[in-house]
């Protein structure tokens, strides 16, 4: 009976080191925020050009994490992609000619869209659009503009 | 025509030990609701798998993270980014290392004792004498032992991951000098929940089935000799290896092909 005890109490602690690491994983190693659903709106935005923008990228003003991408489609009659935004409720003073940018964080890190806060008196709010936006940099087209633009104004 | 014939007669020996421990895993999972009737057998058996192979997954995973801080820090400093020491070893830990070194060593350490264990009860009638009592062998012996590793070799895993990432830790910050929040920071922000961590858990289930299938499997199926027995007994180990790693493969490719 009492050897039975050890190993259920052995079996017991392994059970509960397993469990913990398993917790400790899921919640210490990835960004569960990212996932999390919390209270929020969506805002859409229009590009040209979203770069290398991808669902969950972060969408920061002045550097500060407000929400996340939600999802990025193609208008297929206006010819453009769309983005839509999911905005954490708390940031809920946002002026809505606020103009969105596609930015790279750093050299080589990913993308994420950068708000420039404008300065009107009303508020983004659910379901409404940015309607400043500038498309990612694409370095091809950076390069053939100094190749060849750079030229002509001389 | 003598090898055509040995070839197709290997073939024919595979294709039916295939199909055999396929029938037994069936045969097992049938009889698992009656198994977990009795708990103590279970526990018992999780206890084998699990506690005694404790100290060996620990202590891997720890040196096995201190190698990929080590590694991780000598290709990454060329880059001027060793920040992401933590990152570049919680993804090969979580995603790959983790649960196959975790399956190999569980092979070695639980599926042998597992084999050995059950082909000497058969070597020694345990069996049959369980059988002449009317009780099923299969429902009192290997059922608790199969699902003691089921649920053993996922615990098992998530701890090798966690300590290695301790072990990558204790090598980047302390002993290199890589930033603290820097580490844990990029990490947190590179790990994706269900790409990263929980591909890696389905992963270690998965190994767990195919590891504990074939030491019970390898086990009752040993001709009842020493020389079976110990023929059996690294059958298990060969076998695990390569169904792991094939597995390993197979999971990755449905996981994450072209994304």
């Amino acid at each position: 009976m009492r050897q039975s005890r050890g190993i259920e109490f052995g079996t017991g602690v392994f059970m509960l080191l397993g469990i913990g690491a398993l917790l400790f994983l899921t919640t210490q190693t990835a960004n569960i925020d990212a996932y999390g659903s919390g209270e929020g709106y969506e805002v859409t935005a229009r590009f040209n050009h979203v770069g290398t923008l991808k669902v969950r990228s972060p969408v920061s003003i002045s550097g500060v994490t407000v929400g996340r991408v939600k999802s990025i489609d193609f208008d297929s009659v206006r010819l453009e992609a769309v983005v839509t935004l999911r905005i954490d409720s708390q940031f809920d003073q946002i002026p809505d000619d606020s103009d969105a940018s596609v930015l790279t964080a750093g050299l080589l890190g990913g993308q994420y869209i950068g708000i420039e806060p404008g300065g009107s008196e009303t508020f983004l709010a659910d379901q409404s659009e940015l309607e400043f936006t500038q498309s990612a940099l694409i370095l091809e087209e950076l390069v053939g503009k100094y190749l060849f633009g750079g030229n002509s104004e001389n | 025509m003598k090898y055509i014939t040995e070839l197709f007669e290997r073939f024919r020996e595979f294709a039916q030990t295939f199909g055999a421990s396929q029938l037994f895993l069936l045969r097992m999972l049938w009889l698992t609701p009656a198994a977990l009737l009795r708990p103590g057998l279970v526990i018992r058996q999780i206890h084998n798998a699990g506690v005694l192979s404790l100290t060996i997954v620990m202590v891997c995973g720890l040196f096995v993270g201190m190698v990929l801080g080590l590694h991780g820090y000598d290709t990454l400093m060329q880059y001027g980014s060793e920040e992401s020491l933590g990152l570049v070893a919680a993804k090969s830990l979580l995603r790959e290392l983790g649960p196959v070194v975790t399956a190999l060593l569980f092979a070695g350490r639980a599926g042998t004792a597992l084999t050995s264990e059950i082909g000497l009860m058969k070597a020694t009638d345990q069996l049959s004498a369980l059988e002449m009592m009317a009780v099923d062998p299969v429902k009192r012996i290997m059922v608790p032992r199969f699902i003691g590793g089921v649920v053993a070799m996922p615990l098992l895993a998530a701890l090798f991951s966690a300590v290695g990432i301790f072990g990558a830790y204790l090598f980047g910050v302390p002993v290199m000098g890589v930033d603290e929040g820097a580490f844990w920071t990029q990490m947190q922000d590179g790990m994706d929940l269900f790409d990263d961590i929980l591909s890696g858990i389905l992963k270690s289930f998965v190994f767990g089935v195919a590891a504990s299938l074939l030491a019970v499997y390898e086990g009752q199926a040993a001709i009842p000799t020493a020389e079976g027995v110990s023929r059996a007994t690294t059958r298990t180990v060969v076998k695990t290896a390569m169904s792991i790693l094939i597995l390993d493969f197979i999971i990755t490719a449905l996981l994450f092909n072209g994304a």
